[in-house]
């Protein structure tokens, strides 16, 4: 509506009209119009499921649009018909996407990546000297300094993005979509990226920029569309709105500040002395940490994927033996790699990756929620399950846990990402555990669910559990422990109190820099 | 277009439907080949029912065969259920063969109640014990078990061989590599007096109740499943992941163990070395036929069972090559896998927007 009443001056470069989708009864995108200027920077904001992928797939091509057109502005920046279903033309019309997950071969440089598939497959080489003058231009003006003769497996995870960054444009794209690009950067290369965006966007370029972290969208956005259930609720400039706002839009409803009283820590529960996990060439391992959860508090561990987060995990959820060190579990060594032994230690593990680790896709909701057990004797007699009993106590959990799901016999495959990790939380947390290991419990939720694991996790810790949250997610970091630690490249920092610290000494932690250069 | 909409339940109608259809389909396709060779179709067909099932006879035949494709079936379903592709049901069967004419042809002199179970029990032990190496070789090294067992068939195969010209050789047959008869205390009596259907057949229909019984309600069947579809989450479940899959090897190699006994303290009364004409193998496709279900077993073997009976009774009566059972079943096959689409999918068709 501001649109209209104060023309903007910038020519139009997308223009989404009407775009209608849907799957059997599931309405995806319903009538969606989206306008975007040429050096506009545009977040798409919403919940899992509200669309969002949907969209961007009909606009890549993956996907044809049951009603409703994509117009794109050709070289004359005359707005043209985009044809449906065809990844060729979005891209020739260009549109470029960095997807959360990088599609880089990791075995090339990043230079090869960037030049390959745009040169016909007849011709000799790469293009060399051509196409490095270019890149090396894109570098100079967007800031987005990679090695460009590395390859992409050695480069670290944020110089893997700018390398898919530079491919997008590369390829001359008038529009750049990122999808959720900071999900894998620490605060300070959110912040250079963020830099970067604007730095493209002043030259033209139109961003969407895809993301569920508020106060990302308004710091770089300024407009933010967002999407609720398939439909497009709200359009506007970001200035002048908050996160509550925002957040309302998003979810349909206020969302509940969290209660969390204050802790009020007992005994150590978890303990690790000098620990090492993980071969030393590996980049997720731990090299002599020290560590205590005491029962009644949570301890968050903050840290961009893949430093040691996933060996810290491994060990306290029985998948790892340690290399060197002494671990306790409520005063008890514990020492062989053995997840019964640490379910027998009345440890709770929520795995990060709910259909690998978590959960048995073909078997049922009540199978999935005895899984770890069934060989006590509540669930059976003489070897033979107790299925009514089992049921019986599923459909409780069901209730308690409030998943959606057609019944307890359904397959847990068919539940929503939400529902999946509530039937692992009912699995884990039914048991009282004195230790709850949560690795990433969040991870892809919707904000719905996500305040429910939350929820969850404080009640365990009112109860009087030892809580390990490890999460690449600062605010749910924040907003759940009572003392954080930072692990990077192994090494883990001692935990220090919530309340004294803030997100810029983490960040600075995350990259590398010891505590006190960091405060 | 068409699209492929996963279904959140499979309706049992649907699924018995499908097998149904998966059967009537393979003899459509069957058709066309057939009515290109310029065979009567419908007659041929005709003939293949009545050789299968025309009479008890007939009948009695087909349970005759499909009694060891039941066992070597259900060994090749509780094996795929837990996602260890033993390929070796045709070696364990012929080991399973190799002790009961060890135990049973006077080695051991004791009554029928006594050596029918003994010459069972061994047969089922040294088919387990053939499958445990490559479990063993798995779960230990990570040694692909399919090559393993593949290539474990020939092995014992040419041991057979070696027995049958050797140190079992029967001095009483004519120089025929075959073994001495079992005793008649280790024979598994007939059925009906006069045909060729023997106890076998009972004890295949009772592993097949039991194993289902086994697989789904208890607690080791839970857990063999649990394994066999995402042995990573089992894992992190606290499940025994080893101890599972060797229970899987020593029912599967057991079972096909079994068949060989079947064969020979049933049917053969002795060994030789062409005693299967590749049971071992044609389990594998009566387990899939049956949807890895142990109950679905039953009809899968007694469908194939038919389909080589009838079609060798065809054969000699209006000459078309009894190939054509082969034909049968490959597509039977075929159209099962297909028909899986069905009951895993909703297919949808799209009408595509001109662009």
């Amino acid at each position: 509506m501001d649109r209209r009443m104060h023309p903007d001056p910038r020519p139009l470069v997308l223009s989404l009209i009407g775009i209608t989708k849907r799957f059997g009864p599931l309405t995806a995108n319903d009538h969606i119009d989206l306008d975007v200027r040429a050096g506009e920077i545009v977040a798409l904001l919403g919940e899992n499921g509200a669309g969002k992928t949907t969209l961007m797939s009909i606009l890549f091509g993956h996907y044809v649009a049951d009603e409703g057109t994509v117009h794109i502005a050709d070289a004359d920046g005359e707005l043209a018909p985009l044809p449906g279903g065809s990844a060729e033309a979005a891209l020739a019309a260009g549109i470029g996407m960095v997807h959360q997950h990088f599609a880089l071969a990791e075995n090339l440089t990043g230079f090869e990546n960037i030049v390959l598939g745009t040169r016909p497959l007849w011709s000799f080489g790469l293009g060399g000297r051509e196409a490095r003058a270019k890149i090396e231009r894109l570098i100079a003006e967007s800031g987005l300094a990679v090695d460009l003769d590395v390859k992409v497996a050695r480069l670290s995870v944020g110089e893997q993005q700018r390398v898919e960054i530079l491919k997008a444009l590369y390829r001359d794209v008038r529009v750049l979509i990122l999808d959720e690009p900071t999900a894998v950067l620490t605060p300070q290369e959110a912040d250079g990226l963020f830099a970067t965006v604007r730095k493209l966007s002043a030259k033209g370029l139109a961003v969407i920029f895809i993301s569920h972290k508020l106060h990302e969208v308004l710091a770089l956005c300024e407009r933010v569309v967002v999407l609720r259930g398939g439909a497009k609720v709200a359009d506007r400039p970001t200035a002048g709105g908050d996160r509550a706002m925002l957040a309302e839009l998003m979810v349909g409803r206020a969302i509940p500040t969290r209660e969390r009283p204050p802790s009020m820590p007992g005994a150590p529960v978890l303990s690790l002395t000098g620990i090492s996990v993980g071969k030393p060439g590996e980049r997720d391992r731990l090299e002599d940490a020290d560590l205590e959860v005491r029962a009644g508090e949570i301890v968050g561990i903050a840290g961009v994927s893949g430093n040691g987060q996933g060996a810290l995990a491994a060990l306290v959820a029985g998948l790892a033996a340690p290399r060197a060190g002494q671990l306790h579990i409520c005063g008890h060594p514990a020492v062989a790699a053995d997840p019964r032994a640490r379910l027998a230690a009345d440890v709770g593990r929520i795995p990060e990756d709910r259909h690998r680790d978590g959960t048995i896709g073909a078997l049922s909701v009540a199978e999935n929620y005895v899984l770890e057990t069934i060989g006590e004797s509540e669930n059976q007699s003489f070897g033979f399950i107790r299925r009514a009993d089992i049921r019986a106590r599923a459909v409780e959990a069901i209730r308690a846990y409030d998943v959606r799901c057609p019944g307890p016999g359904a397959a847990i495959r068919a539940l929503s990402g939400g529902n999946m990790q509530k039937v692992v939380l009912a699995r884990v947390l039914e048991r009282e555990p004195k230790l709850v290991l949560a690795h990433q419990p969040t991870r892809g939720l919707d904000i719905g669910a996500t305040t429910d694991v939350h929820r969850r996790l404080i009640a365990a810790r009112g109860r009087g559990a030892a809580v390990l949250l490890i999460s690449e997610d600062l605010d749910e970091l924040f907003a759940l422990s009572d003392r954080i630690a930072v692990v990077h490249a192994g090494h883990l920092s001692p935990a220090m109190d919530a309340e004294n610290l803030d997100v810029k000494t983490v960040g600075l932690m995350m990259a590398g820099h010891s505590a006190g250069e960091a405060a | 277009m068409i699209r492929f909409v996963p279904r959140e339940r499979t309706p049992v109608w649907l699924t018995v439907a499908v097998s149904i259809g998966s059967g009537l389909a393979a003899l459509v396709l069957t058709a066309i080949p057939l009515a290109l060779t310029g065979a009567p179709v419908f007659t041929a067909f005709v003939l293949m029912a009545q050789g299968a099932a025309g009479d008890g006879f007939a009948l009695a035949e087909t349970l005759t065969r499909a009694t060891p494709l039941i066992f070597t079936g259900l060994a090749a379903a509780v094996a795929f259920r837990a996602k260890l592709w033993n390929i070796g049901a045709e070696g364990q069967l012929y080991a399973g063969a190799l002790a009961t004419v060890a135990l049973g042809a006077g080695l051991i002199e004791a009554p029928p109640y006594v050596l029918v179970p003994l010459v069972l029990i061994g047969a089922a032990a040294a088919g387990a014990a053939l499958l445990l190496v490559p479990v063993l070789f798995k779960t230990r090294f990570g040694a692909d078990e399919v090559v393993v067992t593949l290539l474990m068939n020939f092995i014992v195969l040419l041991f057979v061989q070696m027995m049958l010209e050797g140190p079992m050789k029967d001095e009483m047959a004519l120089g025929w590599p075959q073994s001495a008869p079992v005793l008649d205390e280790a024979t598994l009596p007939k059925l009906v007096t006069g045909l060729r259907l023997h106890w076998g057949l009972v004890l295949a229909v009772v592993a097949a109740v039991l194993l289902h019984v086994f697989i789904s309600r208890t607690v080791w069947g839970f857990r063999i499943r649990a394994v066999g579809e995402n042995a990573r989450a089992a894992r992190y479940a606290g499940l025994p992941v080893g101890k599972a899959m060797a229970l899987v090897g020593v029912l599967s190699g057991g079972l096909a163990g079994l068949a060989g006994a079947s064969e020979v303290a049933g049917l053969k009364g002795y060994l030789t070395a062409d005693l299967s004409p590749g049971f071992g193998y044609a389990g594998i496709v009566v387990a899939t036929l049956a949807n890895l279900s142990p109950l679905g077993v039953i009809p899968a073997a007694i469908f194939v069972a038919g389909v080589f009976v009838g079609a060798d009774s065809m054969s000699r009566a209006i000459g078309v090559s009894n190939y054509l059972a082969d034909l049968v079943v490959a597509f039977a096959l075929l159209s099962v896998l297909v028909g899986g689409l069905l009951t895993r999918f909703r297919i949808v068709f799209v009408r595509r927007e001109p662009a």
